[in-house]
């Protein structure tokens, strides 16, 4: 079956004269065939010379198989967007940074707006609604609040939204070209760093997909202290996203105690290796930090505290009748919206789609055990909400089961780094950070350093949802729509 | 203007012109004990206005006169609709017959020049504020009135031939334990015409940074300095003045000394700061189509008011 690309699997490096080459159109065609039959796609992108680069594509074929394959381009391709609208983003991206078409893509724009590169010039238009009574409102990339930048272009009617595009970009750092210099002494520092929210996310997806080509073998215990760290970062932002949603609809109760609350996890991080954010938690080979018997009791004593009152908060903040009807019906993203924009993480859970990489495609961390998987019908803020609130449980759960029997042994392998990789090879590795799916793809040179380094982030996936979830809303309940998907800005900008 | 009027005057304006930003205060002290924290000083906002006050002013180049004007429009009408209305049964500074329409206009005034200023600025957020004001002032400027008109006829009064400080004045222990559940329907109304108006939840969350989300606070995003000195003075002002009106419905002790009167009517404000504080700590913000619902309630109510006094 190699005319729809290499059978893979995340974390086991190939050949990258292993890859099937295709001809750009059975290369889309078998792509968007299999996306409509059920599949979808985890990353595409360009490698190679700049002007003229190969196309990459992993996609879930039907039957669940991940699926690699190359296509080159001269000048342009037969897009995909029109049948596979998932793919939309990936191809403005890869056309932004290479100047090569997508033959037929319906909106072409540039993705981040980069400086220097192919589209930069000139502000493109955004999409408009023309008639008596419409109007647009245009929000950001400054904000009321200390948040991040991004521009929203509403198309109003009344309060009424007809459309909402968003335009980002203003957090771009070149982070993938900076990747691509390593393996070195900041290639760690860089990964978590882009997005601090999902530090240990993003850091343990590329250490696994770093071990794989360097052939280092991570201790259990190790891969357990990374879950446990995993977990905590999952329980600070649904905790702290909790809090959030609470306030946006003024409702103080839940928002004083979640904002208290989401310190005691980053708290907990804290205790594992000294930074609330998990800085430098993850290594290659395993963990820089191990927690002895005391200390994991004194965490498990901390972690029923805090799970205790985020009850409460959570009680409060479902309970209170007025604070659902904000929620419920608010903010809706269909199941076939979520297929067809190829949701990742959360946001699909919350659409009834089972999407979690932990139960797909179990990483190293959590092959020996794994929270729950929860999938919640509705789509809406309240899904949303509930998801978040059912996860804490499930996680709080795993998390002192993990700390009660930590395996014995070391947590990190001794393995050389910064040293050279696996020559020309290929490798992607797959994670669920809290928000969902991160994607770390990883080509390697004839030397062993990397030539090309894709990073996914969910909020790449998840921000058309939150464009789709607007369609009809009142644009006062942006907010807390925005809210609860809470993505990332600059994981999508890099 | 005899002696006695000019000491009448001097207390009524010190009691209502200076302690309103207080109430703020209070509100905001309740929340954060609410919220487990300690809260900002009571006098914050007093500090808060003199900061401005002590601030040079910005002006957007798409801006107006109308613009410099409203802040000043504003703050003269809601200090003169401070004049006219009655403390702890006492007759306010100014009363004359059917000063209720002169309240009513004057707070419409400042309400106009707001709006005004906020379409001035051009800008896409104080437009949508401004539709909202004048969307929600549409629904709560008749329950306001109803409600008075209701209170009036049931105290055997004429809106037009009697002031706003007869009617108040007639009120007393015993009308409340005559007229207990027409009485309660008309300050039913007013609350739910003070918590719109004033701009606080379930209506409007006044702490919120959402451009999006606000109604009052996004009109006067683009004033600064002295001039959103006064309007914040005015919001304190308006809160104040619905706050006296709503007091003097569910709190007609009197004692027949003034002071004494007054001191509760300055108490009753207290507790109905405290009370705002506690459901903007126990309530979330509704949707802003209910808001409509929620003043379309209100009219409901007052209209109830006056259909079972007058049947």
């Amino acid at each position: 079956m190699s005319d729809r690309g290499l059978a893979v699997r995340p974390g086991e490096p190939v050949a990258r004269a292993a890859l099937p080459v295709l001809e750009p159109r059975a290369w889309r065609d078998a792509i968007v065939a299999d996306v409509a039959a059920g599949g979808r796609l985890l990353a595409l992108f360009g490698a190679g010379e700049a002007a003229a680069p190969t196309l990459h594509a992993i996609h879930q074929d039907r039957a669940g198989q991940l699926r690699w394959s190359l296509a080159p381009v001269r000048g342009s391709w037969p897009s995909l967007t029109s049948e596979c609208p998932q793919a939309h983003l990936f191809e403005r991206e890869i056309w932004e940074a290479s100047g090569a078409v997508p033959e037929g893509h319906p909106w072409l724009k540039p993705v981040r707006r980069a400086p220097g590169t192919a589209a930069s010039d000139g502000a493109p238009p955004f999409f408009a609604v023309a008639g008596d009574d419409v109007h647009e409102v245009a929000v950001g990339p400054v904000h009321a609040g200390v948040i991040e930048p991004g521009h929203f272009r509403f198309q109003c009617h009344g309060e009424a939204v007809f459309h909402l595009e968003i335009a980002l970009g203003y957090q771009h750092r070149g982070v993938e070209a900076l990747l691509a210099q390593g393996p070195d002494r900041r290639t760690l520092h860089v990964v978590e760093t882009l997005a601090g929210d999902t530090t240990l996310g993003h850091a343990t997806t590329a250490c696994e997909a770093l071990e794989a080509l360097l052939g280092v073998s991570v201790p259990p215990r190790g891969h357990a202290l990374r879950a446990l760290g995993l977990e905590l970062e999952r329980l600070a932002n649904h905790v702290g996203d909790l809090g959030a949603l609470a306030n946006d609809v003024g409702f103080l109760p839940t928002a004083a105690y979640c904002g208290r609350l989401r310190g005691d996890f980053l708290n907990l991080t804290a205790a594992l290796c000294g930074n609330r954010f998990g800085r430098s938690l993850v290594r290659v080979g395993g963990t820089g930090f191990d927690v002895d018997p005391e200390r994991a009791a004194a965490m498990r004593d901390r972690l029923a505290a805090a799970a205790r009152d985020v009850r409460d908060a959570v009680a409060l903040l479902f309970g209170a009748p007025i604070v659902r009807a904000r929620f419920e019906g608010t903010g809706v993203v269909t199941a076939p919206a979520a297929l067809d924009l190829g949701l990742v993480g959360m946001a699909a859970r919350a659409c009834g789609l089972p999407r979690d990489v932990r139960h797909e495609f179990p990483p190293l961390a959590y092959r020996a055990g794994r929270p729950p998987l929860v999938v919640l019908e509705g789509g809406d803020v309240m899904a949303r909400a509930r998801l978040r609130a059912e996860e804490i449980e499930r996680s709080v759960g795993f998390v002192d089961g993990l700390l009660a029997a930590l395996p014995a042994g070391p947590a990190r392998a001794a393995a050389a780094w910064p040293a050279p990789l696996a020559p020309g090879h290929a490798v992607f590795g797959l994670g669920e950070g809290w928000r969902g799916e991160l994607v770390h793809v990883l080509l390697t040179d004839a030397a062993g350093r990397i030539e090309r380094w894709k990073v996914v982030d969910p909020s790449f996936h998840n921000w058309s949802a939150l464009a789709m979830a607007l369609r009809g809303e009142e644009i006062s309940d942006f907010p807390l729509c925005n809210k609860s998907f809470n993505l990332s800005y600059c994981g999508f900008d890099l | 203007m005899s002696l006695a009027a000019l000491v009448h005057l001097a207390v009524h304006a010190a009691l209502v012109f200076a302690l309103a930003p207080l109430l703020q205060g209070i509100v905001n002290r309740t929340k954060a004990w609410f919220a487990g924290r300690r809260g900002p000083p009571l006098a914050q906002p007093y500090f808060d206005l003199w900061r401005l006050l002590a601030k040079g002013a910005v002006y957007s180049t798409t801006t107006t006169v109308v613009f410099r004007l409203a802040p000043v429009v504003a703050l003269a009408a809601l200090l003169t609709t401070g004049l006219l209305v009655p403390m702890g049964g006492w007759p306010a500074p100014l009363a004359f017959a059917g000063d209720l329409f002169l309240v009513a206009g004057l707070l419409a005034l400042a309400r106009f020049a707001l709006v005004l200023a906020a379409l001035d600025t051009g800008s896409s957020f104080t437009g949508m504020g401004a539709s909202r004001e004048v969307w929600f002032a549409a629904l709560a400027e008749p329950a306001l009135l109803v409600s008075l008109a209701a209170l009036a006829r049931g105290l055997r009064h004429d809106l037009a031939h009697d002031s706003l400080s007869a009617i108040y004045g007639a009120m007393s222990p015993a009308t409340f334990t005559a007229g207990a559940p027409f009485l309660l329907l008309v300050a039913g109304a007013l609350l739910l015409v003070f918590l719109a108006e004033n701009g606080r939840i379930p209506v409007d969350d006044p702490n919120t940074h959402l451009e999006l989300t606000m109604i009052h606070e996004v009109m006067i995003l683009d004033h600064s300095g002295p001039d959103l000195a006064f309007l914040l003075y005015g919001q304190a002002l308006k809160l104040q003045i619905l706050g006296v009106l709503l007091v003097g419905v569910l709190l007609p002790v009197r004692t027949g000394v003034a002071a004494l009167d007054l001191a509760l009517a300055v108490a009753g404000l207290v507790l109905l700061a405290v009370a705002v504080g506690c459901i903007e700590s126990l309530l979330a913000r509704l949707r802003l189509a209910r808001v409509a619902q929620m003043l379309t309630w209100a009219g409901a109510l007052a209209v109830a008011a006056l259909v079972l006094e007058v049947s």
